[in-house]
Formats: structure tokens, sequence, C-alpha cells
């Protein structure tokens, strides 16, 4: 089945490919800003930083 | 676990790295499941095809609303229990909640050009939702201008709850003012105005959305407690390189004192 989306197609198509960029750069910016946490908190623990507990920067991440 | 565990931000990380594989699978397959209800609904007798686009319009109107409610009664957990999570709760919500409010506006316009006949119209609806994408950008732009993060989270906080009087003012307004925007269709008085066969993929792409939500929230919250633990971690460093630094000097002067 072909769908047709009419004389007003370019509105429709826009619509969902709007939302399919903003879903995307979203997780996009998580996804890279975990990386650059967890970066920056493997380069503490290598320098020999730890949390008052004792535990590694990294734990539970 | 109870509730109360997931105060502990270590607790929370472990919980949610067990969590989010999941929720982003169930996501993935309904919004599948919601695109191909989508685009094989019928047309509408009187908008044809547009009618598709309330499929994505209208999960993120409410999203936009539903996030700020989120971030409501995370601010009641700042100033009232003082919960560790909860400004990390609001703060990571209020990006992913900009964003939703932005595609419910963008999507509003697209719609409303082949039907209303224009992109914009200063209306009570669309109005209100414009403040509510720009308090987003507000709080957004007054956790980045504070640096001590609890004095930003207050203020945040007491500007969130504030900013909760206009969602009842976005919800009625098309009740309470004659606008451009259809009143309520879904939910109203009386049960839903729309057929089962737009009612559905429409509920479903709602669902998918909101667990959209709740997986970007959760990582976005793992996100700023990593951040808030970096700083942290940044300051002791620094603390320490400052003591070092002070009792070495201590240190050369006592020499110089006892040489003299």
């Amino acid at each position: 089945m072909i769908m047709s989306l009419g004389p007003y197609a370019s509105f429709i198509v826009t619509s969902y490919a709007a939302a399919a960029l903003v879903v995307v750069i979203l997780i996009g910016w998580i996804v890279l800003d975990y990386r650059n946490q967890t970066r920056r908190l493997r380069e503490l623990d290598r320098s020999g930083v730890t949390r008052r507990s004792g535990r590694s920067a990294m734990d539970a991440s | 676990m109870t509730l109360i565990d997931l105060a502990n931000p270590t607790r929370f990380l472990a919980l949610t790295a067990r969590v989010l594989p999941w929720l982003a699978a169930a996501t993935v397959i309904l919004l599948a499941i919601g695109l191909y209800q989508s685009a094989y609904a019928p047309d509408d007798y009187q908008q044809g095809a547009t009618v598709k686009i309330m499929f994505i319009h209208v999960p993120n109107a409410w999203l936009s609303m539903f996030v700020w409610g989120v971030m409501s009664i995370a601010s009641l957990g700042t100033l009232v229990w003082r919960h560790p999570l909860a400004d990390v709760a609001a703060k990571a919500a209020a990006p992913i909640g900009a964003a939703f409010t932005f595609l419910a506006l963008l999507t509003g316009s697209l719609w409303g050009r082949p039907m209303w006949g224009t992109y914009w119209e200063w209306d009570a609806r669309l109005t209100s939702v414009l403040i509510l994408f720009l308090m987003y950008l507000g709080l957004m732009a007054l956790w980045r201008a504070v640096d001590d993060p609890s004095r930003a989270a207050r203020a945040a906080a007491v500007l969130t709850l504030v900013g909760a009087i206009n969602l009842p003012i976005i919800k009625f307004s098309v009740d309470w003012w004659n606008t451009l925007h259809q009143p309520a269709s879904v939910m109203r008085m009386g049960g839903s105005a729309l057929d089962k066969s737009f009612l559905i993929p429409l509920l479903v792409m709602a669902i998918a959305f909101t667990l959209l939500f709740v997986t970007l929230h959760l990582a976005a919250m793992r996100n700023e407690i990593l951040r808030r633990r970096v700083r942290s971690l940044q300051m002791m460093q620094a603390s320490r390189v400052a003591f070092s630094s002070a009792g070495s000097r201590e240190g050369s002067a006592s020499n110089e004192v006892g040489a003299a």
C-alpha cells in the first residue's frame, strides 16, 4: 500500500523530519555529555583524586 | 528498594544503569508501532492527510506541560524536602522540556499554515505555549548564570513553581478565550471526540514519547550527577594543590629561618 500525503505533503514530512532531528540531537547531546563526564572522572581517578567515601570516582557510573 | 533509597546518587546510578536499556528498547518498539499506525491512519474528511501532523504535535504539546509538571514536583522536593536528587531532576528535565515545547510550536505552526492559512496567530493557546518555551530557556540560563549549585537550585525551584501557574492557563486557554486553536478533543468531559482510527495511534505515540522523555530524563540525570561529582573532585584537587603549595612555602620559609 503506497501512502498518499496529498497537496500538503511538504508540511507533513517537515513536521516528522523536524521531530526526528530534534530527538536525534537530544540523544546525541546526552551521549556526548556522558562520554565527556566519564572521561573527566577517569582523568581525576588516574591523578589520584578520590571521593571522601574513598570510593573510585567512576563508582556506579 | 524503596523510593528513599533513590535519594542516594550512587544507588540511583546503579539502578538506572540496569533500567535504561529496557526503557530505551520499549521506547523504540512503541515509537515504531506508533509511527506505523500513524502512517496508515485514514485521512480526515476535512483536513485530509495533514491530520498525520496531529500524531507528532499532540504528544509534544502534552509533554511540554508534563515536563514542567515534573520540574514543579522536583522543585517542591528541592525547597521542602531538600531531596538530593530533586534539583538534579529539575535541571536535567529543562532542556528536554524545551525541545518538546519547541517541537509543539513548530509542528503546530506547520499544521496551522495549511489548515488556518497562517503559521502563527497571537491567540491565547499559542502565546501561552510560547511563554512556556521562553520560561524553559530562562530557567536553563539561570542554572548557567549562578555558580553556586545550591543557590541556583533554590532560585530555579521558585521560578519553576511560579511558572507552573502557566500550565492551567495553557490547558484552559481554549475554553476561557475565543481562540483559533481547537478546544480539547481527547481529554474532555463526555469522552474523546476522536474516532478510534485516530485515537489509538495518538495514544500509542503519546505513550512512546512519554517513555522517550523518561529514558532521556534518567540518562540526563545520570550525566548531571557525574558532572557534580567531577566538580566536587576538581574542587578537592584544587584545595589539595593550594594546601600542598602553602605547606611547601612554609617549609622553605622555616628552612631559611633555620639557616639564618
